[in-house]
């Protein structure tokens, strides 16, 4: 099978490590003269520059987290003047403001061509035509895969989210040949296609290439029978680069990490200390070649381990295992991610106080639903019935606004949600993925 | 080919070459880009052992060359065409060429070889047949760069150093110039590293390049990304960087 860059996917251990010093100073350089929050961080651990002489310096710097971000936002941690950014995305963050991340146009080729690897490992060409059904807007996933798509040369389908029948009926008409999407969705256009009586080896579908959120064996196995595909699954963040960090090859043997753009380490999330080779930890990730939008050691808050072993497909970079646990409490639900603090927000904010709450998150058949259970104050219960009901809207409507996506809210008794040790649970996921 | 790694280069007490670390494969031409003083020929004399680094690591061809004294350096194949060209006024440009294998010759004490890479010299550049008799002092700029490198050539280097080769030329004696690098890089396998004011004309040849910056390297890319790069831009139109935020 064809590889997209055979000169960096398959580059020597050797000559990789000398390239990753290279680029490693030199963004340690850049970040240290253009963005004020890594000088200082520097600073205050007497840090310069010349301190990094090898890779494993690396673990001398400080790691850089999502509340890093956050306290910078908007564009605090961009390392050019504004005007060199030809785009910006966001992301959720843990509190009502999101992450906001820029590309240079260097960035946003480079970004194409790291996209362009996986496709291409998954068997991606340019007579493909790829169906691409991520949602487009602020979120990375569909515009790294459309541009991925366009650098090889396939044709692309732009359909965005939600339709489902349409999605299935222009996958017949227009013979797309792959699908983008996140697993559950795809799950979900197999249950589709599955009770509209179309048999899935009529469609011209061959390559399904899923992101986004975790997801097991089992379903690889659900997707690949019910829509007559290989499935494949690629690894990226929107704060990192989006789409385009790790992908998986034929082999579907663990995601080749692009090493030549992205320093992996591997840390006890606890401790922050970089565990050894092999072992299962916290990825954290330092960009190598980013313009706009670099970042020094930043938690991933993915769970994950790193084989260096090499790969029957040839390709020398390293593989990570899939991710299907965190570090923190984010939940991804329908490829959306959502912080139990946003919702914290949006309710307490709607309260005017504290209020007793849990989030219950559900899956039936491929959907995933939210639902935000308040347990009655004497504050909420001295309102009228009219206003009770006000409430609940509004509640709704700051959690879609904060968070991104729609949950339903109801109210309950006081204490009648179950505690433990006279706490309540904050998340019950009854997912069972 | 070449790696280098973390080496740092002094003037007295001024830091010149900050922990730099870069590496060029067997045939790519890779360019250096920066500012005046950004430290790019004290790079190249680093490279060359005029000005050796304090401290680093000089890997050329699995062996380390950083504390080898310049002669030695040349020996093993890596010559340096000096900024402003430094050919030999008084003599005449056959003498120069020659000059320019005195390593050789004195290795292999033969005269014929280096006949014959006179002649390889007088192809790439005919006008210095014309001008063989003639003293390097009377011949124009552009003729005294083809000179330089002709002569850095006789040394037959694997590796070699150009230290702005465009400097005070005309833009048509410019693209000529440029047009004998790319090709000593394309037939010959030279690997060159070459280091240019003028990035736009010298990325156009380069495969890679990097970018310095008070003796700091800052970037690392191939020659259409650094095209693209507002830094680069910056340098090569020699515009001052304005403060980073502008909202």
């Amino acid at each position: 099978m064809k590889i997209w860059d055979p000169t960096h996917e398959c580059i020597s251990r050797d000559e990789l490590e000398q390239l990753q010093l290279e680029r490693l100073q030199a963004t340690i350089n850049r970040v240290h003269k253009n963005v004020i929050h890594y000088r200082k961080k520097f600073n205050e651990l007497d840090i310069i520059p010349e301190d990094i002489i090898s890779l494993a310096d690396l673990s001398k710097l400080p790691l850089t987290s999502k509340d890093d971000l956050s306290h910078n936002y908007p564009y605090g941690m961009f390392a050019v003047p504004l005007r060199e950014v030809v785009r910006i995305h966001s992301s959720s963050g843990t509190g009502s403001k999101p992450i906001v991340a820029g590309y240079t146009k260097n960035d946003i080729r480079i970004w194409s061509n790291l996209v362009a690897r996986f496709m291409t490992a998954a068997g991606v060409t340019h007579d493909d035509l790829v169906q691409v059904t991520f949602h487009y807007g602020l979120f990375t996933g569909a515009f790294g895969l459309h541009y991925g798509a366009e650098t090889i040369g396939a044709s692309v389908i732009p359909m965005g989210t939600g339709n489902t029948e349409r999605q299935i009926m222009i996958m017949q008409d227009y013979k797309s040949t792959v699908l983008v999407s996140t697993p559950s969705y795809a799950l979900e256009l197999a249950f589709r296609i599955e009770q509209l009586g179309i048999n899935p080896k009529s469609l011209s579908l061959k390559v399904g290439l899923f992101g986004g959120e975790p997801w097991s064996e089992k379903m690889r196995n659900e997707l690949e029978q019910g829509l007559a595909i290989k499935a494949t699954e690629n690894y990226g963040l929107s704060e990192v680069i989006g789409p385009g960090i790790a992908g998986e090859c034929s082999c579907k043997n663990g995601l080749h990490l692009y090493e030549d753009a992205f320093l992996p380490e591997i840390i006890d999330p606890d401790t922050g200390r970089v565990l050894p080779a092999g072992a299962e930890g916290e990825l954290v990730i330092t960009t190598l070649n980013k313009e706009a939008f670099p970042l020094i050691r930043y938690r991933t808050r993915d769970m994950t381990s790193l084989d260096y072993a090499p790969c029957a497909c040839g390709r020398t970079l390293v593989r990570m295992k899939k991710t299907n646990r965190r570090s923190d409490d984010m939940l991804s639900i329908r490829g959306v991610n959502v912080y139990p603090s946003q919702i914290e927000e949006a309710v307490f904010g709607a309260v005017q106080g504290e209020a007793p709450y849990q989030i219950v998150v559900e899956r039936t058949q491929a959907m995933d639903s939210m639902e935000v259970i308040i347990e009655i104050t004497d504050k909420i219960f001295a309102l009228e019935l009219q206003k009770q009901r006000s409430f609940l809207e509004l509640v709704k409507k700051r959690i879609t606004s904060i968070a991104g996506m729609s949950a339903s809210v109801k109210l309950v008794e006081a204490n009648s949600i179950p505690r433990q040790d006279g706490k309540i649970k904050r998340v019950l996921d009854k997912r069972q993925i | 080919m070449l790696r280098i790694k973390n080496i740092n280069t002094f003037y007295g007490q001024v830091h010149a070459i900050k922990n730099i670390s870069l590496h060029l494969a067997e045939g790519e031409i890779v360019t250096l880009i920066g500012a005046n003083g950004a430290g790019k020929t004290t790079l190249l004399n680093s490279l060359s052992g005029i000005v050796p680094p304090k401290t680093g690591q000089i890997i050329f061809k699995e062996s380390e060359i950083n504390h080898l004294a310049p002669y030695k350096i040349v020996r093993l194949g890596v010559s340096q065409v000096p900024e402003g060209r430094q050919v030999f006024k008084p003599l005449s440009v056959e003498d120069n060429l020659e000059l320019g294998a005195y390593l050789n010759y004195r290795i292999t004490g033969g005269k014929t070889q280096a006949k014959q890479d006179m002649e390889m010299v007088y192809e790439l550049f005919p006008i210095l047949r014309q001008r063989r008799k003639q003293l390097a002092g009377t011949l124009s700029g552009g003729e005294q760069q083809m000179l330089a490198i002709g002569r850095a050539l006789m040394a037959k280097p694997r590796l070699l150093l150009l230290d702005e080769p465009s400097m005070g030329l005309a833009p048509m004696i410019v693209q000529e110039i440029l047009k004998v690098i790319a090709n000593l890089s394309r037939e010959k396998k030279t690997t060159i590293l070459l280091v240019e004011q003028n990035a736009r004309a010298a990325l156009k040849i380069a495969h890679r390049g990097y970018v310095l910056e008070t003796g700091r390297l800052i970037l690392e890319g191939t020659a259409d990304e650094l095209l693209e790069n507002k830094d680069v831009q910056r340098a090569y139109l020699g515009r001052d960087k304005k403060e980073i935020w502008e909202r």
